[in-house]
This record gives C-alpha cells, structure tokens and sequence, in this order.
C-alpha cells in the first residue's frame, strides 16, 4: 500500500504538486494521466525519494521513503532514459541492476526469457550500446529493467511513448499480468487515454499539480476522459 | 542565405559547452587560445631572423622552401588523423526550403575556415610581411603566400576525399617517410629538389595559378562526391560503433563491490573522454623526467616532490576529481536502486588505489635516478594512495556539474568548477609544503618520513573517513540528482 500524504512541491511560488491524501492499495494497477506540466513526473520522483517534497510524506509499504531507503529493494522503477547507462549493452546492463537486485547471471537469464517477446530480437545479442539503439527499444530494455529482482511495486512513466503498436499490445498484457495475482502495485503515467485505461483499474487526472478526477476503471471511464480533456 | 548560415554559426560558437563556462575558466580558455596565437606570431615574425643568424649563408626564403615539402606531408598526415568534415551539422537544415548545392557549399567552405587552416596562416602572413620588408620582390612574395594559402586549402579538401581510406593514409606514410630516407642517405637531394619547386614561385609568381587549379579540382571533387550522399544514411550518418564486450567475470571476485568496478572500467573504456584520461595518467608517468633531468629542480626538493606525485597520481588526480559526475547522466537510476551507498565510494577508492599501483610498478625504472629520487616516488605514491583517494572522493560531493560522457575527450572542460581548483592545495601544495618545512628545519629524511606517514595514517582510518563521506554524499544527494539532470 502506498499512501500519499498531503504531498506539495513548489518552485519558488510556484507550485507544481499538490496531492492532498491519495492512497493505492496492494496490487492496484493505477493510472496517472495529465496534460504536459501537470505533476505527473513529479509526483513519481518524490514518490523515488528523487526530488524532496516541499510538505507532506509518502509512505510505500509502511515506508516513509525518504527516512529510509528500504523501499528500494521492493521497488523497480523507469522514469526516463536517464535510467539506463548508455555505455553499456542491453547484456550488461541487465547484469548490472541484477546484481544490485541479488540476481545472479542465471536468474538473470531465466527473467529475461519471460520477456523474449516483447524484445522481439531487438535488445539481446544485438551488439549494441544503449546509446545507440532507436527511443522504442531503449525504452523496453528500461521497462524490463524496472521488472527485475520481484518487485512489489513497479513505476513506469510513459511506458507507451515511442512504443511500436505491437511491443504496445505486448506492454498491456505484461502490465496486466504483473497486477493479476493481486500482490504486485504498478504505478503507470500516460498521455494515451485508451491504454490506460484499458490496463488500470484506477485512473487519477492531475491539473496543474492537483487531482482532479479518481476514477475506478468502467467502460465509461474512456470517454468520460476524452471529453474532460477536449475542452 | 549566407547571413543564415553565419547568424547560425554564430549561436553555435557562443552557446557551444565551451562557452557557457563560468567567467574564470572562460579566462584560462582565452589565455591559453592566445598564447598559441602569439607563440604561432612570433615564430612568424621572428623566424626570418632566427634562420638569419643561425645560417648566415642561407636564404631564410629558400630554407623554408626546401622543407615545405615534407611540411605539407605531416600536415596531410595530421589533418587525416584529426580532421573530419563537420557535416552533421546540416541535418536539421535538410528539411528546410534550401538547396543541397547550397548546404554542400555551405559545409564546403565553413571547412575553409577551419583551426586546421587557420593555424598556419599565423606564420606564412607575419613571414611573408618580414619578407617584403626585408627587400624581396611584392610580387613574388605574394604569390608564394598566395600559393601557400592555395595548398593549406587544398590539403583541407584532399583530406576529405582520402579520409575514408585508410590505404592513403599508408602511402602518405610511406611518401614521407621515403622522401626522408632519401634525404637521409643521401640517394636523392629532396630537400634541395623541393625548394627549387617553390623557390621556382617566388621567381615567377604566375606559377601560383597551377594551385588555383589544383585547388578548384579538389574542391569540385568534393561537391561532386557530396553532393550525391547527402542523406541520412550515407554522409549524413550518424556512426554507430559495434559493442565490445570483454569478459570481465575474474572481476567478480572483488566481492560486493564487483559490479561498479565493471561498470566503471566499461566507462573508462568505452567513452572518448574517460578513456583520455585513462591514457593520460599514463603519460604522467614520464612527467618526473622533466625535473629529474633539469639542473633548475635538482636542488628544489618541494618541486620534486610535486613530480613525484604526479607520476604516480595520474589517473587518481584526473580520474577522482570528476567522482561521480562520470555517472551524473544516470545518477537518478542509480539512487533508486538499493545498494549501499558506501559499495559505489568503495569501488570508486578501490580503482584509484589499484591505478595507483600499477603506475608506481611502472615507475620502477626511475631507479635510474637515484634511490632518492625513487624513495620520494614512493612517498608520492603513498600519500596518492591514503590521502589523495580519500579526499578525493570527499571532494567530489561538491561536484555540481553534469558530465555528458558522449561529447570529445581531450580539452573538453565540462563538469569543471571551483571544486576543481580548490582542490589542487590539499592535493599537490599542502604535501609539498610539508615536506619542505620538515625538510629544511627538521632535517635529513623526516620530509619523506611525514608525507609517507600522513599517507599510511590516511590509510588506517579509510573505514572511519569513507562512512563520513558516505554521509556527505547522501545529504547532498537532492542538489546532486539535480544538479546533474540539467542539460550541461
């Protein structure tokens, strides 16, 4: 459970977050969705004790993450490119995070097998570094990343972005996957409204750094959504 | 169109990394730009005089001459090994309402202008001027710049025909190194042979007009090959280079520390500035052989252990000042991950004291000098060892800068701030200033016997020292991720 308690970051007077009191069970898949600007990143980092809030605290699985680092070791998170080491192969990269994780090479490569799929022979064998393989496929290498050592909960910002069709569908069924057995929390921000609501069952909107919408996932949630957002 | 391009380059020179430096090092940068500016200069004023007096019976003229030839040849040489057309730079313009023979044009004769071709000017004009003054003809004078103006940019786009080939970069090689073998055992008189060629110039200045010639059928060449390959994947690719992937598991036995040591070495090698520096702190090796030869330092103790330091210290001086904006670009990822923050320090102090090592196993043959020479190697390495690791690491929590690991090595000053200034007194005066008090007011030998014990006592309290920095490092950790996520 991860519970979110009045949370408020600001810039100076500006303020860019301010959650009042959001709580997400265990094994929710949530969903966070909001124009550009509206505190979705932020509300992440805070979330991975990567930027400090200006008030309030967050608790992940009786954790207030930024009075102790235990939440680390349950948590697997890909905010960004920056995540990866672009120096690296997809390979080594891998057997880096698996190493911090506990993982040895042959856990490593059973876990990776999962995901040949959604690879689709892009990431591995490819004799390439990080940074020079296209947006789409460093970002898989860094979804996959995020999913490793068995974490209880899974932070992706924009998974979606610069997916191809394909690795998008694949996307969906391993997110859904993940949440099925009801013990895993994944925190998903997106710009596309039919994906995630097709994979969350939670939707939050933020504006300008406050929640706006919290709606539980119906057949209406989709277009209730695109009309709040074609104004 | 033109004003466009200038306007372009304008913003690109006044807003590159170099330039948006704090106002301190954008001083050091324009010292260093106009001292080879000035060195170039007087050279060129200066060298009719020097060869003047030096051989009385020579025509300065017709020395240079005689060697000019061997000077184009390094220059090809030089030029193919560090010059590359920067074409790169039109890609955004591609999709713009311009003309490809303008943007061809437009890489053409921006490479016309290029530190390359510029440099040489420096002397050839200032020479040239003596020269009229001294009482050659105006005219032959001026054809023979000319001319040297006509082959530095010919040399310019012949490079970038021949640069994809290494075959010619061979028979260059071998040109030159013909040209002087020749020379050498006396079997053609190349030297006397090249300089009738270009005294032949100054003689008849219409001569110059075969360079103009040469000189527009390279330049045609150029266009021509160019400008059928300006697309995204032939001239205008981006170089993606194929992975090497050493077997680094012998480094699993380092223990928990392992993975960052991997890690580590893959940045060291696998990044043009990191690998610089690595290189470097090889070449650092050789620094002692300048004060260990010279007369000036044989007496200056506190110089010497200056040296005596860097031999050693290289890689730990270059390499740890920089500690951990080497991993500014992917700092975030690494404070979500669960480590403790000490594994990372550790490996960091475990590859500098390792380093260390190494070059002072290779500073072996300084033998040569003395044993007391190599007995202040060997305070230099312990002090590098115990002190300099740790208080570089400690250091490094002041960094700020970003690092972007992708853009060149060497003179690349990103991620440089006062930090790196500061740091230079512990690191290189306050053992130097030791050793000299203890030296001269306490006397024989407890120079060597302080800095070699503030070194070992370092050492002893690494644990103690590495948790106090371990705390530093995770109280700055917000400025530090955010510090690093902007754009250096």
């Amino acid at each position: 459970m991860i519970t979110i308690d009045t949370v408020s970051k600001k810039y100076g007077k500006a303020e860019v977050l301010n959650v009042s009191s959001l709580e997400i069970p265990t094994g929710q898949s949530f969903g966070l969705v909001g124009n550009n600007g509206a505190g979705k990143t932020t509300l992440f980092n805070i979330l991975l004790d990567l930027i400090r809030p200006t008030t309030g605290t967050i608790i992940n699985n009786n954790i207030v993450v930024n009075q102790s680092e235990d939440w680390k070791t349950f948590t697997g998170s890909f905010i960004d490119e920056s995540f990866l080491i672009s120096y690296l192969t997809s390979e080594e990269y891998f057997e880096f995070i698996g190493d911090l994780r506990g993982m040895n090479k042959a856990d490593v490569a059973k876990f990776l097998a999962q995901f040949d799929e959604f690879f689709n022979e892009e990431i591995i064998g490819k004799k390439k570094y990080l940074r020079d393989l296209s947006k789409g496929n460093q970002k898989k290498a860094g979804i996959v990343a995020a999913m490793m050592g068995n974490p209880q909960v899974v932070i992706l910002d924009e998974p979606f972005a610069n997916l191809d069709p394909t690795t998008q569908i694949r996307l969906k069924t391993i997110i859904k996957d993940l949440t099925e057995k009801g013990d895993i929390t994944v925190l998903v921000s997106s710009h596309d409204l039919s994906h995630v609501t097709e994979v969350c069952e939670r939707i939050v909107v933020l504006d300008k750094g406050s929640v706006v919408k919290d709606i539980k996932t119906s057949t209406e949630t989709l277009k209730e959504l695109e009309s709040y957002f074609s104004v | 169109m033109i004003s466009h391009f200038l306007k372009l380059e304008w913003k690109q020179f006044t807003r590159s990394a170099a330039f948006g430096k704090s106002i301190a090092l954008k001083i050091l940068m324009g010292f260093f730009a106009l001292y080879f500016i000035l060195t170039f200069l007087a050279i060129g004023v200066g060298g009719y005089f020097i060869l003047k007096k030096q051989f009385p019976d020579s025509d300065p003229l017709q020395l240079v001459n005689s060697y000019l030839l061997f000077a184009i040849l390094g220059d090809l040489i030089f030029r193919y090994l560090m010059q590359k057309l920067p074409i790169m730079n039109i890609k955004p313009l591609l999709i713009l309402p311009i003309k490809k023979s303008t943007l061809v044009h437009y890489v053409l004769g921006k490479s016309s202008f290029s530190f390359f071709n510029i440099l040489g000017l420096f002397f050839y004009i200032p020479f040239a001027i003596v020269l009229i003054k001294e009482g050659y003809t105006t005219t032959g004078i001026l054809g023979w710049l000319f001319t040297m103006i006509l082959i530095i940019q010919s040399a310019n786009f012949l490079n970038f025909l021949i640069n994809k080939n290494n075959i010619a970069l061979v028979v260059i090689g071998a040109l030159l190194f013909a040209l002087i073998g020749l020379q050498k055992f006396e079997i053609v008189d190349v030297v006397s042979y090249g300089g009738q060629l270009f005294d032949a110039i100054y003689a008849n200045p219409i001569f110059s007009l075969i360079g103009v010639v040469v000189f527009v059928v390279l330049y045609q060449l150029n266009y021509k090959q160019l400008r059928n390959q300006v697309y995204l994947d032939e001239a205008v690719a981006a170089k993606v280079e194929e992975a090497n992937t050493a077997d680094m598991t012998w480094a699993d036995k380092l223990g928990d520390v392992a993975p960052f040591i991997k890690n580590d070495m893959r940045l060291i090698w696998r990044n043009k500035r990191t690998k610089t520096v690595f290189l470097m702190s090889f070449l650092f090796l050789f620094y002692g052989l300048i004060f260990y030869t010279m007369d000036a330092y044989k007496d200056s103790l506190p110089m010497l252990m200056f040296a005596s330091l860097f031999v050693t210290g290289g890689f730990t001086l270059n390499y740890g000042q920089f500690i951990p904006a080497w991993d500014s670009a992917h700092y975030k990822m690494l404070m979500s991950q669960s480590f403790r923050y000490r594994k990372f320090l550790e490996s960091k102090w475990v590859l500098m004291v390792s380093m260390t090592t190494i070059l002072y196993l290779l500073s072996f043959p300084y033998l040569y000098f003395g044993t007391d020479i190599f007995l202040m190697i060997t305070v230099g390495a312990i002090f590098n060892i115990g002190f300099n690791s740790l208080f570089l690491l400690y250091a490094g929590s002041f960094n700020r800068k970003r690092i972007d690991l992708t853009k060149g090595g060497f003179g690349n000053t990103q991620g440089t701030s006062a930090t790196q200034f500061l740091i230079v007194i512990p690191l290189m005066l306050f053992p130097m200033l030791l050793f000299w008090v203890f030296n001269k007011f306490v006397g024989y030998n407890s120079g060597f016997i302080i800095v070699a014990g503030i070194g070992l006592i370092s050492l002893l309290f690494k644990n103690y020292a590495l948790n106090f920095i371990e705390k530093k490092y995770i109280k700055d950790k917000y400025a530090m991720i955010n510090a690093f996520g902007k754009e250096a």
